[in-house]
């Protein structure tokens, strides 16, 4: 037994003398941490480093059967899911690991901007740090291409339509995007290579350097209300307070590390196993063209900004919002350097934090059940309430029939059912008189097309003899204030008297 | 880096120190081997690496660059969409095409789906299957002579002028010709408002009458600045 540790301890002296990686690794492992920065809240970073390690892992596994042509990555996926040995549940945990992932890196990113942890001398950790979060969202989406079915096919020719409006460079930076002049073959390898080599390959490094950092310049201190950061003074008090009551990395603080690591890692099998993995939609056909494209979870806010930016603000916005956001998370550091680090004496870093978390999630929501976009089988698909056609006369009956046969249905909603692309229908006739209604539907306005090339005299007087009955709960019909005021004026005073109101108000 | 920033004592000193006697040298020392020989060669073999490197990057730019730089007339031809008979008149149909351009790794991706009016006689109108807003592809609605979009609501006119949301121009059209009663267009590049300069038309367009002569060959109704 002693021979064997005695070989065993030889071999390692062996390597340890030829590699020398002893000295550096023990050194790292053990360097002093603040105590208070042992915490629960500092696990975030070494969470998304492993889930990166996952998707390392699972991604390369994936590419065995993978194939990245447009005529083939689809149905290789439906191999790889229904023919391949737990082929499914590995394209889950990729999906899932990336869904967490770029949860994990916006929480770690949260927790670093309360903390204050990017003011000096850790500015440049979290400039690379805005990188990675660039790379890791890169990831998502070109993964999301990689899919290669309708979502993504329409998804990408969504981004070339982006990158046409760019000024004078637009079309060559199209081609550059498609690598052709259509979405096909070249489109799909472009991003295979983005996906598999470009990022990944950048994220390594940025990744290798942010850890070196954060070895490098030690852990953040927990910040106290009223603890100053300034350059002149910063060294020597975090020297101090780490050289006096430092606890070692391993293990004080990397036991949390290695228990959230473990339970991220479980939390994404779960996932994986009760929910499955994502897609594929439908075949990558352009000609198949009844599809409603929508991007994936974490891009579905920028698909709803988008739609409810005013038309004309659109191209400004998508060029100049992105620099401004990206430029002024990469000047953060530099222009907040020093300071309060306490989330409770940094009021306004707390509202933007706020701000911006329930913008997403608001955006988020609207972007699950997209308002703006019309239903478009609604019209085919979605009755006419009965409650709308009990007791009405043939006219308004035949005014139905055309509110469903010329596809008012899509963008309006009838007793709950339609699209919410313009107003619902159940009331309109107390929001509306009939003039307006009429001139709104032949001539349009707002968002609504014109229909009168599309309504003959007849269809248009049964249409709008319909929508007059819609006063949802028995209110009362809109009434047009000139016409009471003109009828006022040429009816007698007495009529107006309060004796002739009373009997309605009894 | 001074000592106290240091958070694990001073393990980068000890690793550092090999070079340190370079740093004792004494100044004349030091310019006296900036100027020697090999400090001569090593800077002409910067240089050297840094003309390599010029040279390599021409071709990889050169390759990396070139779909950006191939000219849109290169990718396009004439395809047809079959015979006009397919078309009744009067009405609009969903066609669809093999890309011009393509390749085997293509696949389904390069039949390009496009819609055909045909107005009357060899006059047509063929309009791409990409919203003008952000390219999602459009749907033909006969009951109420409407194109809608599904992703932000985009509505255009049968003529595919535009009728309301948010694209600032009408549909995308491409050129088109009848040969021996065949229906052709010069296709093979996704249309985007890069290439298809933006024309200002009125919201509602009101059609002029047919000019009696309509199937004067070939016939091609578009953009002037289209295909530019």
């Amino acid at each position: 037994m002693s021979r064997l540790k005695q070989s065993a301890i030889g071999i390692y002296a062996w390597f340890e003398r030829r590699l020398g990686l002893e000295k550096p690794l023990l050194e790292a492992a053990a360097h002093p941490t603040p105590p208070r920065s042992a915490s629960w809240w500092y696990v975030f970073g070494s969470g998304a480093t492993v889930l990166f390690m996952l998707q390392i892992v699972t991604g390369i596994l994936l590419a065995l059967v993978y194939t990245p042509s447009a005529a083939e990555a689809w149905s290789s996926l439906q191999f790889l899911d229904h023919q391949i040995t737990l082929g499914w549940f590995l394209r889950a945990i990729h999906g899932w690991g990336s869904d967490f992932m770029v949860a994990i890196v916006l929480i770690h990113m949260a927790q670093v901007f309360l903390f204050g942890a990017y003011k000096y001398p850790r500015e440049l950790t979290w400039i690379l740090g805005v990188f990675l979060l660039l790379f890791t969202l890169g990831m998502a989406f070109t993964g999301q291409v990689l899919r290669f079915d309708q979502d993504a096919y329409w998804g990408l020719g969504i981004g070339a339509s982006i990158v046409s409006r760019v000024p004078f460079i637009g079309g060559p930076l199209v081609h550059f995007m498609l690598g052709g002049p259509i979405l096909g073959g070249q489109t799909l390898s472009r991003f295979f290579a983005l996906h598999v080599f470009i990022i990944p390959g950048m994220l390594l490094g940025f990744v290798a350097l942010h850890v070196w950092m954060v070895l490098h310049l030690g852990v953040s201190e927990w910040p106290m209300p009223g603890r100053i950061v300034s350059k002149a003074t910063y060294d020597r008090e975090y020297h101090e307070l780490t050289s006096k009551d430092g606890v070692p990395f391993v293990p004080d603080a990397a036991w949390k590390d290695a228990v959230f690591a473990a339970a991220i890692l479980l939390a994404v099998m779960a996932c994986a196993l009760f929910f499955g993995p994502f897609g594929p939609s439908g075949q990558p056909d352009p000609t198949i063209i009844q599809t409603a494209p929508k991007p994936d979870f974490f891009f579905l806010w920028i698909y709803a900004v988008l739609a409810y930016l005013p038309p004309e603000l659109e191209t400004p916005f998508l060029f100049i919002a992105p620099v401004v956001v990206i430029g002024a998370m990469l000047l953060l550091p530099l222009v907040a350097g020093e300071g309060e680090k306490h989330w409770s004496r940094r009021p306004v870093a707390m509202l933007m934090v706020s701000v911006i978390a329930v913008a997403l999630g608001v955006f988020t929501h609207l972007g699950t059940f997209t308002p703006w976009s019309p239903i478009m089988d609604a019209w085919s698909g979605a009755p006419t309430p009965v409650a709308c056609l009990q007791g009405r006369s043939p006219l308004e009956r035949q005014g139905a029939l055309v509110l469903q046969n010329k596809q008012c249905r899509n963008c309006h909603a009838l007793g709950g059912a339609g699209g919410l692309r313009g107003p619902a229908l159940d009331s309109i006739a107390a929001r509306m008189t009939e003039d307006q209604m009429i001139r709104q539907v032949l001539q349009g306005g707002g968002n609504m097309p014109a229909y009168g090339n599309a309504l003959s005299p007849a269809q248009t007087r049964a249409l709008v003899a319909f929508l007059m009955t819609l006063r949802g709960n028995n209110l009362s019909p809109a009434v047009d204030g000139s016409h009471v005021l003109s009828q006022s004026e040429a009816t007698p005073p007495s009529s107006q008297s309060p004796s002739g109101s009373t009997p309605s108000t009894q | 880096m001074t000592e106290p920033l240091n958070p694990t004592g001073q393990p980068q000193l000890h690793i550092l120190e090999p070079q340190i006697p370079s740093s004792s040298t004494t100044a004349s020392d030091q310019r006296a081997q900036r100027s020697s020989r090999r400090a001569f060669l090593f800077k002409l073999s910067l240089l050297l690496n840094g003309a390599v490197g010029v040279v390599l990057a021409v071709p990889i730019l050169g390759y990396l660059f070139g779909p950006a730089f191939r000219r849109d007339a290169t990718y396009k031809n004439w395809v047809s969409l079959g015979p006009i008979a397919n078309f009744p008149e009067g009405q609009t149909r969903l066609a669809d095409f093999r890309n011009p351009y393509t390749t085997d790794a293509d696949g389904a991706t390069s039949n390009i789906p496009c819609w055909v009016r045909h107005i009357a006689g060899h006059q047509f109108q063929v309009f791409a299957i990409n919203c003008a807003h952000l390219g999602c592809p459009v749907r033909w609605f006969p009951q109420s002579n409407l194109f809608m979009c599904p992703c932000h609501g985009g509505v255009y006119y049968a003529d595919g002028s535009r009728a309301s949301g948010p694209p600032e121009r009408g549909l995308f059209e491409y050129q088109y010709t009848v040969v021996n009663n065949d229906l052709l267009i010069f296709a093979g590049q996704m249309p985007t408002l890069s290439n298809h300069a933006c024309v200002e038309k009125p919201l509602i367009q009101i059609e002029p009458a047919l000019p009696a002569h309509a199937d004067t060959q070939p016939f091609a109704k578009t953009d002037p600045r289209a295909d530019a």
